[in-house]
């Protein structure tokens, strides 16, 4: 810069100004490419991975076979049993029943060759047209699966989603806290805790049910609320608390030694950066080291971790919620496969790979929001 | 490889490394004593046998040993089998066709509990005329009851709480309406309310046999409510069968489904990351798909539509494992092997593709890959453990899962039957931590950067 330039001062700062303006919103327009391109690439993942799903569901043409088998079945019952065609002739009977089972057969799409059904399948499945269940109904008397499995859908959000953000917060700032105190106490108990995590949190579960229901009486067994469900919003609101204490203590207890111990490690090896030792030589105060420059630097892979953490929570919602008689998706699981309802079991299942895949996409999204390389455009290729 | 060895050595250093091991060592030994001791068809054969096997076993009994940690005894099982020459036996001709047999069972009762069940079982041998059976019921303090009169068949039982003439006598005898037949004859009359009179009972069975070639025996069973080192569930079995024969299955699952996973993921990725272009574009594509397929609700769909034996189960976790999270963490470390000058030196040589991938990447890694596979077993040991508790275990085979899962089913917490759900899941809790643990020590070995400043 030459000394001219001074009087052009202001001129400059506001070209600065125009082009940060522009800057960002290029930044913008490149996040929204890029998630939008991450949601085509992900819808097209969630297709092909649900027609996995369906193909495996009819395992071939074996579901298919039940479905005949048992529409062959009904169809016969109920011709024997009428008696106006009693009287008819063995033949005649015989041609009736086959003329039924073809129409039933062709009503529920089975006359059309695998190929052509399973692709159906996937259109329903994706467009979540989940159809009637078989046997199951949800608590208003609804058939429709959709409504059976919207109705549970809250309440494994509600302990799944505030046991996760739990874990989380806790685990976060514990291991933030055990890598600034590497060696201490604490830090010894952690690492010895850690294989614990082994077990799932259903197994903790059952002895915590042993524990405070069974012996000591202070929780209940399990279920969503005390019956009949209060009246009182406020008291609705504290038995529901009462009963999400022991399934939420039941996967802190499985994962929180384990996740304190990752994160301590993780934030360990990051806090050994030279940048780190920059910064303390600068004389910055802890809280400050540990925002900007331990905090700040690995926000992508905390995200990560989040989100994996909700996948897996997510498959271990069927069985803590069996155990724990918790009235969510995953219980619905649980009854479907009792029951034999193969409609529910497969919606079921197709939600799953939802949830599933919303969770990468806001994972993908909100890294792409943190990581510098993919808001400037340089790392948009995974 | 003798770098491998060398970092073995070191875990000599970590107790919880060697009381992990020592755990291991246990367990794959108990798993493969079992087998052998009980064989495959016996193990199924007592645990699907159903009541006729297990007849003489009380319902929902407590380990022995808890009568150890308790003031207050509880019974144990008496048995007194007839055919085997339990009890006295007199037996006398009465006239030309007809003759008595008289048992006589004395048993010393030292306990503070009644016993849930009482049962007479008989086999008798006649043509044509059923044999009568009397029995009369004396307690340690002088009392004599009848204890109740049936005319068996071939095989009959008498169950002394649902003989209804019986239970009058009793309610009468007693003063208390609905007394159980089992807690009225062994009831002290002198104190109040129901407290069992300890001493020495005896049990008189007079049977009268009306052809010169009948017969009977008897076997005269006091449950007790505890019984065997493992206890009994809802169907008279004895848990110690499960508990056993699924430390077998426990192990094999975990250590072929954490070994073939990790193994096979190691090597697509190396593969991948060797030939890259399409190939690993192909492979990471797979890996987000399958990211995508929701493992456990698979495993479900098949068991319960198709098929739910252990080994199709352990296959599916292996197919669907190989393409999980592991691919990608692979795929980075062997994208900075391959840089690494001895892998252009092999090339430099000749060496063949495969050579380079099994001889010099896949090696490479294993320092890393060890710890993991170790640390993996426990989870998949859980897995089969959370199949059955969902009623998709084996439908034959007795494992670790069924006894929680059948305990879940009849409310054992609700119930106050901890034992039944205890001791499975204390196996679990071993297996699980000794593999945990061993795999720590190893990837604390292994990775020496996180170990010490």
């Amino acid at each position: 810069m030459s000394h001219e330039a001074f009087p052009l001062d202001t001129d400059a700062s506001n070209s600065v100004n125009a082009s940060a303006k522009k800057a960002r919103t290029t930044t913008i327009l490149r996040l929204l490419q890029y998630s939008a391109l991450r949601l085509l690439a992900l819808f097209f993942t969630v297709a092909v991975g649900v027609y996995v799903t369906v193909l495996i569901a009819n395992m071939g043409g074996y579901v298919d076979e039940i479905r005949r088998s048992q529409i062959r079945e009904g169809v016969t019952m109920s011709v024997g049993l009428d008696p106006e065609f009693r009287k008819l002739p063995e033949e005649t009977r015989n041609s009736i029943i086959e003329e039924k089972v073809r129409i039933a057969e062709r009503r529920y799409g089975l006359d059309k060759p695998f190929i052509i059904r399973s692709f159906t399948y996937l259109k329903n499945a994706l467009t979540l047209n989940l159809g009637f269940s078989e046997s199951m109904s949800s608590d208003s008397g609804s058939r429709l699966v959709k409504n059976i499995i919207l109705e549970r859908l809250p309440s494994t959000l509600i302990l799944f989603g505030s046991a996760n953000l739990l874990l989380f917060f806790l685990s976060l700032s514990l291991g933030l806290s055990l890598s600034r105190h590497y060696g201490s106490f604490w830090d010894k108990v952690v690492l010895a805790m850690a294989p614990s995590s082994a077990s799932p949190s259903w197994f903790y579960g059952l002895f915590l049910i042993l524990l405070f229901a069974g012996l000591l009486g202070w929780l209940p067994f399990g279920g969503m609320v005390s019956a009949p469900p209060p009246e009182n919003p406020i008291k609705y609101g504290l038995s529901l608390l009462r009963h999400m204490i022991l399934p939420t203590l039941a996967m802190l207890i499985s994962s929180i030694f384990m996740t304190i111990y990752s994160w301590r490690t993780f934030f360990l090896i990051y806090s050994s950066e030279d940048y780190v030792e920059m910064a303390k030589a600068k004389g910055l105060t802890n809280k400050m080291i540990e925002r900007r420059y331990i905090l700040r630097p690995t926000l992508p892979n905390i995200i990560t971790n989040f989100a994996l953490m909700l996948i897996v929570l997510w498959t271990g919602a069927i069985i803590l919620e069996t155990v724990f008689n918790w009235p969510g998706i995953g219980q619905l699981y649980f009854k479907a496969i009792g029951s034999f309802d193969i409609p529910v079991i497969l919606a079921n299942t197709v939600v799953y790979a939802y949830l599933l895949a919303i969770t990468v996409f806001l994972l993908d999204f909100i890294y792409a929001l943190v990581d510098p390389r993919v808001r400037v455009g340089e790392g948009s290729h995974n | 490889m003798n770098m491998l060895a060398n970092h073995l050595r070191q875990i000599r250093q970590y107790p919880s490394a060697i009381v992990g091991l020592i755990i291991i060592s246990l367990s794959i030994i108990v798993a493969i004593a079992v087998p052998i001791f009980i064989p495959y068809s016996e193990a199924v054969r007592l645990w699907r046998g159903g009541e006729e096997i297990w007849a003489e076993s009380p319902r929902n009994a407590w380990p022995i040993w808890y009568n150890w940690i308790r003031s207050e005894k509880l019974p144990e099982t008496i048995i007194f089998n007839s055919s085997e020459g339990d009890g006295e036996l007199t037996e006398e001709a009465l006239s030309k066709d007809t003759h008595e047999k008289l048992f006589i069972y004395k048993f010393d009762y030292h306990y503070n509990e009644f016993p849930p069940e009482l049962i007479l079982f008989s086999k008798s041998a006649f043509s044509e005329k059923q044999p009568h059976v009397e029995m009369t019921w004396y307690t340690p303090d002088g009392r004599e009851l009848r204890a109740g009169s049936f005319s068996p068949g071939h095989s009959d039982s008498f169950r002394f709480s649902q003989d209804d003439r019986l239970q009058r006598r009793l309610e009468r005898a007693t003063g208390i309406d609905g007394i159980l037949a089992e807690e009225a004859l062994f009831d002290d009359p002198e104190q109040e309310g129901l407290q069992v009179l300890q001493g020495t009972y005896r049990l008189e069975i007079a049977t009268l046999l009306f052809e010169p070639d009948s017969n009977i025996e008897t076997t005269f069973v006091s449950y007790g409510l505890v019984q065997g080192l493992a206890g009994t569930d809802h169907q008279r079995r004895d848990l110690m069968i499960p508990l056993l024969w699924g430390t077998p299955i426990a192990i094999a699952f975990g250590l072929f489904a954490a070994l073939g996973t990790t193994i096979i993921t190691m090597g697509i990725a190396a593969i991948g990351v060797w030939y890259g272009g399409l190939l690993d574009a192909i492979i990471q594509r797979i890996t987000e798909i399958n990211s995508i397929i929701p493992l456990l609700p698979i495993l479900i769909m098949v068991g319960t539509f198709y098929s739910r034996s252990i080994w199709l189960m352990l296959g599916l976790v292996i197919v669907f494992s190989i393409f999980g999270l592991g691919i990608k963490n692979y795929r980075a470390i062997f994208l900075q092997v391959r840089e690494l000058p001895y892998i252009d030196a092999a090339k430099a040589y000749g060496a063949s593709d495969m050579r380079i991938i099994f001889r010099y990447l896949v090696p490479r890694i294993l320092p890393m890959i060890i710890p993991q596979m170790v640390t993996m077993v426990p989870s998949y040991v859980f897995l089969e453990a959370s199949l059955a508790i969902l009623g998709l275990g084996d439908p034959v085979l007795p494992t670790w899962g069924k006894i929680i899962e059948d305990a879940n089913s009849q409310g054992a917490l609700f119930n106050g039957f901890y034992y039944w759900i205890l001791e499975p899941a204390f196996l679990l809790m071993v297996i699980g931590l000794g593999f945990a643990m061993v795999g720590f020590a190893l990837d604390r070995i292994f990775n020496p950067r996180l170990r010490e400043h």
